[in-house]
């Protein structure tokens, strides 16, 4: 399934100004990325995870080098272009999970749907599945506020998978979750990597997540340190 | 645009007391501008339709000479009824009025007074003149409740009237106050008194003369008699016009206050949503929208404010509007003090036109406001707006 290279990264570079001066982030990096990969980007704070995912997510673009994704080049897309290609191809889970407060559990999910203009009967059905994969059907009505910090994050992700997007981004998704809601949501997106062929790409330093990826790729000071690829055998982890 | 409103809407719902609070504030100011407005309105249209009523008829022919301003110009201003009007007289449509100085002496005092002679059977003017056509020793007079109340005269009072006929010479009869009327037209009761126009004629020795002819009927053109001036009905109330507008005026100045306040609140709410909602809009950016989309829906959420105070405007507001009109508003002053057409009531009137231009405004104005403070948004960088980062 890991075969397709939907990502690739020629000589990245990214500086971001500091006073006078400027703070490399990122230095000359290279990578490629498979369909259906389940990879890691692993590192300590400020190795780059970060700004990496940021960029291969098209909302921030490379000071020098390219990345392509999707057949796109990131650094030549314009505002309009990239927000197409987020809305269209890419899902997004993040640390705090960023649901909409005042809307509800299906609202949130349904959102990315309203985007891309799916009529109603289909955002319904497309919704409701996304509530039953990570299993909250039954807080359908329910707003962030009500929820625990793991439904949060199910709900986020089902609001990452609803469009089945080529490509989802999660940016330490178990960082304010406990060990067992952690595991829970885990479990919950290698399942859909494989059902779905979606390819996740996390920035992490969570040792929980690390044992769940197939592909290590450890940042240090904004350079690759080692890629590396593990092979799991699937009986193991169910 | 579709999607922006109806995110717009989930979001302001969502907000729950912070939204309710700048929709209650933004319908205050809507039933308070389309109240005021209305009140001038109202005052326009009752001092239009009671000088038509009690003064002015559908416009007049005034003498040549003839200058309401100028009691000089009195002696002067009366001529022979033209004879082109006399089928008109004659049929009731035109009135003629002989305007003539005198003095009035009621408990001993002196008090100047203009004398108008009219046709008791006359239709035009709501002068209760009928009440002249009556058969007593002193001549038959009436009276408008300003008059008699400076002057301390009650119905039935008699009191020597003195005037100058047309030969200068001095001459005094008794009248007797047969009816007091009440207008809100001031010009016609101030030191007024009316006389039965032959009568009037008769002591000024001045046989079927006339100062001015009123005519029913409200026509632009008319044609042009020799020795009259034509002065059509809105020539004669542009002063009613110009007045309303100098108030209208300066109620422009209480409708920028009352939208200010209103202003502010959503200004306020603008720019605390777009530092304290950063994730949420970095959120929007992340999921597919651009930076001026997220600057439309905030834009929209603002405005819609004003869409929902409209609304709410309408259930609290249109029962009071509708009642406002019907009891009308009492002014707390005597009104007759004010020398103008103003009735102590005035009954609000809106129009369509009115509530359409207000809503308009109004949400026009909010538009603005919300726009000002979302602009920020489009220079924001989305990965530091997702961490909630304060830019």
């Amino acid at each position: 399934m890991e075969n397709q290279s939907i990502i690739t990264i020629e000589n990245l570079v990214k500086r971001f100004p500091m006073g006078k001066d400027s703070f490399t982030a990122l230095k000359n990096i290279n990578l490629k990325f498979g369909t259906g990969e389940f990879t890691g980007l692993i590192g300590p704070s400020g190795s780059g995870k970060t700004t990496l995912l940021n960029i291969l997510g098209s909302l921030d673009v490379p000071t020098e080098g390219k990345a392509y994704v999707l057949g796109k080049s990131i650094g030549s897309l314009t505002t309009k272009e990239a927000a197409h290609l987020r809305k269209e191809s890419l899902g997004f889970i993040f640390q705090s999970y960023n649901l909409l407060q005042v809307h509800t559990v299906f609202e949130n999910v349904e959102f990315p749907l309203l985007l891309l203009k799916y009529a109603k009967s289909v955002r319904h059905k497309m919704v409701m599945d996304a509530l039953e994969w990570v299993g909250l059907t039954e807080k359908v009505h329910s707003k962030p506020p009500q929820l625990s910090g793991g439904e949060c994050q199910r709900v986020a992700i089902a609001r990452a998978m609803v469009k089945k997007p080529s490509l989802v981004l999660a940016d330490e998704p178990t960082a304010n979750l406990d060990a067992a809601n952690s595991h829970h949501i885990l479990k919950t997106m290698e399942t859909l990597n494989r059902e779905l062929n979606t390819t996740f790409i996390f920035a992490t330093h969570d040792e929980k997540v690390i044992s769940y990826l197939r592909r290590k790729i450890y940042l240090l000071d904004g350079r690759v340190d080692k890629d590396e690829i593990i092979r799991i055998n699937q009986n193991e982890r169910s | 645009m579709k999607l922006a409103l109806k995110l717009a809407y989930r979001n302001l719902i969502g907000a729950g007391l912070r939204t309710w609070l700048n929709v209650i504030v933004l319908s205050f100011s809507f039933v308070v501008i389309i109240w005021l407005k209305g009140i001038m309105s109202g005052w326009d249209y009752q001092a239009k339709t009671d000088m038509t009523n009690w003064e002015i008829g559908g416009g007049q022919y005034w003498h040549e000479n003839y200058d309401p301003l100028d009691p000089f110009t009195l002696l002067d201003s009366h001529a022979p009824i033209p004879a082109a009007l006399q089928s008109e007289i004659n049929s009731g449509d035109v009135v003629p009025l002989l305007i003539a100085q005198g003095t009035i002496f009621p408990e001993g005092r002196m008090q100047s007074v203009v004398i108008k002679g009219i046709n008791p059977e006359q239709t035009i003017f709501r002068i209760p003149t009928q009440k002249l056509d009556t058969s007593t020793d002193a001549i038959p007079a009436i009276i408008g409740a300003i008059m008699a109340k400076n002057s301390r005269l009650q119905t039935g009072d008699v009191v020597t009237l003195r005037w100058r006929d047309t030969n200068g010479t001095f001459d005094a009869a008794d009248i007797v106050i047969v009816e007091i009327f009440s207008s809100n037209v001031p010009a016609i009761e101030q030191s007024q008194l009316y006389i039965a126009l032959d009568k009037l004629q008769e002591m000024m020795i001045l046989a079927d003369e006339v100062t001015t002819l009123t005519f029913r009927e409200s026509k632009e053109s008319r044609p042009e008699i020799d020795g009259w001036t034509l002065k059509t009905k809105s020539m004669l109330t542009r002063q009613v016009d110009e007045m309303i507008k100098t108030k209208s005026a300066g109620q422009t100045i209480l409708f920028v206050i009352l939208l200010l306040l209103a202003m502010l609140a959503i200004f306020d709410t603008q720019v605390l949503s777009i530092f304290r909602r950063q994730k949420e809009i970095g959120t929007y950016i992340a999921l597919g929208y651009t930076r001026q989309q997220v600057v439309g829906l905030f834009t929209v959420e603002g405005t819609m404010h004003a869409v929902l105070a409209a609304i709410v405007s309408m259930v609290y507001g249109m029962p009071f509007l509708i009642w406002q009109a019907k009891v009308g508003w009492t002014m707390p002053i005597d009104a007759s003090e004010f020398g103008m057409a103003i009735a102590q009531t005035l009954y609000p009137v809106y129009s369509l036109g009115l509530v359409v231009s207000t809503v308009v405004v109004v949400t026009l104005t909010t538009a603005v406001v919300s726009y000002l403070p979302a602009r920020k948004i489009a220079k924001m960088n989305p990965t530091e707006a997702l961490r909630g980062k304060l830019q």
